[in-house]
């Protein structure tokens, strides 16, 4: 495997952005005769040649099922995969590579929790804190469990700068009878980043567990789950340069070892019989069916590519693009920039004065430009800031500063063609 | 004279950009005899259209308010334009046409009799070629044929 990044150790505050782009094949394309513009990265990230190569290679010369076969095209794959795990591990700094659960994607990661903790070690009375800054997938779960089984949802507030409210928070897990905080690490609407250190301390002081959605953070900073103290971390492949068809669930050994199943079926079986069926160790308890093989190769590819290049040089790149977009779309009369948090990562979501998000982001389009426009997933955090839809541009490894500034050229002229 | 924002136009014709903008049926009515609400769940965007009828049967009158889109509210406004005076079964064949037309950009069953209306419509025809907006378009017609067939609601899903 190849890894294109050739970023100097010394200087991790610089990122080659010409040469990585070098390594995303489809940066190349021109969309209605302009160069395309990508800005739409929080909604799935483009991939390097390495992820395609790896999962190409696989499937040219080594494929098979896995954890089944006794040949040795099974035994490579079945390498292959697990190899996968170890660069998650690795990643994530889990002190245990069968802490780590592949899924589908973040939102089967959070329905596992859903199930398999919600159902299995909360009781009825008990409560699960999520915040007002949400994606869907970590909503809609938490209310299927409350429904069916009487576990309060509770939802912690944000200020109007975007923020969680730490008081507020703190506050909802005064009774003790929270079992679960299951946040977000960084908003996919607000950029917002949320005090994950904080969280944990004030959550386990009151006896409750934490989860975190690390879609977004995971792409943008470097997560260590050991540091933060976490019990649970979730992201999705997708969105860090890897496949789609492929999420992870981190657990504490302990935790996911008490908890029941989620899907039934292959791989996740010690025995069967009629009357009775005994349960594989973690991770395979949690992986019914046949995994996401290619997916977890194109994961690894990632996840190498990611590290090679280094998260310190990563979020360097990401805030100096974040300040450069708040200045630069900031200064457009009637752009209005959706959340100002302290700490935030690459994410600008807006709204423009006497244009609807959805024209926006057509007038954009014709312009080459992807962004992203509607409720981003998230219409309660809509809604708390009395809006239906705001047009999103997210940043990545391979976005440039002059990309920010045709997009806020083109803004400016979206304006202009809307007076 | 040469427009600078030429490359923008194709979808957002001028007529579109002014019912967008000022809409001249955006109300509700006094005095209504069906009414229907229109969703779509995609893009979040709402109406809700009120329809008078003549004695002979014909729509004497409508009004809509509408939360969405240039789109969405320059078709809303067009169509009420479009309609009035019109037979319900005209309206739906009108319907038919149009969404059509949103879908393809052509309208290669339309008969003569929906020439001059289509004609007025047609400024809308450019959204097929962006087909997560031709919902846009249609959402206020699902919604009309709703109240004219004595529905609540509708979904331009
Ligand atoms: C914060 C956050 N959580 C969850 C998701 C859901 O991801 P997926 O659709 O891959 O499950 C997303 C992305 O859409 C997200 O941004």
């Amino acid at each position: 495997m190849n890894v294109d990044a050739r970023i100097p150790l010394d200087r991790p505050a610089l990122l080659d952005v010409a040469r990585i782009r070098e390594d995303f094949p489809i940066l190349r394309q021109t969309i209605r005769g302009k160069k395309l513009v990508f800005l739409d990265s929080a909604a799935s990230a483009q991939k390097p040649r390495a992820v395609i190569e790896a999962m190409r290679e696989a499937m040219e010369t080594q494929y098979a099922n896995v954890h089944r076969g006794l040949h040795w095209m099974s035994e490579r794959t079945t390498d292959a995969y697990e190899a996968a795990r170890d660069a998650v591990a690795a990643l994530l700094n889990a002190r245990d590579r069968h802490e780590v659960v592949f899924t589908r994607n973040i939102t089967d990661s959070l329905n596992l929790m859903a199930h398999s903790y919600g159902r299995g070690v909360l009781r009825p009375g008990q409560a699960v804190v999520i915040s007002g800054m949400e994606h869907h997938s970590n909503i809609v779960p938490w209310q299927l469990l409350r429904d069916d089984r009487g576990i309060e949802l509770r939802v912690a507030p944000i200020t109007d700068s975007g923020e969680l409210d730490m008081d507020a928070f703190e506050a909802l897990l005064a009774d003790g009878r929270v079992g679960l905080v299951s946040m977000t690490h960084m908003s996919n609407v607000l950029g917002t980043y949320t005090p994950a250190e904080r969280i944990v301390r004030i959550a386990h002081a009151h006896g409750a567990k934490v989860l975190f959605d690390g879609a977004q953070a995971v792409v943008h900073r470097r997560v260590d789950v050991q540091a933060l103290d976490c019990d649970f971390y979730a992201f999705t492949g997708h969105k860090l340069y890897g496949p789609t068809g492929i999420g992870v669930l981190w657990g504490r050994r302990e935790l996911l070892d008490a908890m029941p199943p989620f899907l039934g079926g292959g791989e996740m079986i010690s025995s069967v019989s009629y009357e009775h069926s005994t349960w594989a160790e973690v991770p395979h308890k949690f992986e019914a069916g046949t995994p996401p093989i290619l997916e977890g190769i194109g994961l690894k590819a990632a996840i190498d590519y990611v590290q090679a290049i280094g998260y310190d040089a990563i979020a360097a790149h990401e805030t100096s693009l974040i300040d450069h977009a708040l200045s630069r779309l900031g200064a457009i009369e009637g752009v209005h920039i959706l959340g100002r948090a302290q700490d935030r990562g690459g994410v600008v979501s807006f709204s423009l004065d006497r244009a609807h998000a959805h024209d926006v982001a057509t007038l954009l389009d014709r312009q080459g430009i992807a962004v992203r426009a509607g409720h981003h997933c998230a219409e309660p955090l809509m809604h708390r800031f009395g809006l239906d839809s705001t047009a999103r541009a997210s940043f990545a490894i391979y976005t440039k500063h002059d990309e920010i500034d045709y997009l806020a050229d083109s803004l400016a002229r979206v304006r202009e063609f809307f007076k | 004279m040469t427009d600078t924002f030429d490359d923008l136009r194709d979808l957002y014709q001028e007529v579109i950009l002014d019912h967008g903008r000022r809409p001249r049926h955006a109300r509700r009515l006094e005095s209504f005899d069906a009414t229907a609400k229109g969703d779509n769940p995609m893009c979040g965007d709402r109406i809700e259209v009120w329809v008078k009828y003549a004695p002979d049967g014909t729509i004497a009158d409508t009004g809509f308010q509408a939360r969405g889109c240039a789109i969405s509210v320059a078709s809303a406004d067009l169509m009420a334009e479009t309609v009035i005076g019109r037979s319900k079964a005209d309206t739906h064949a009108l319907f038919e046409a149009f969404r059509e037309m949103a879908r393809t950009g052509k309208c290669p069953h339309c008969d003569a009799a929906l020439a001059e209306p289509l004609e007025r419509l047609e400024p809308l025809a450019g959204v097929h070629e962006y087909p997560s907006r031709v919902k846009c378009a249609t959402l206020a017609w699902h919604a009309l044929v709703a109240a004219l067939d004595g529905g609540k609601e509708a979904s331009s899903e």
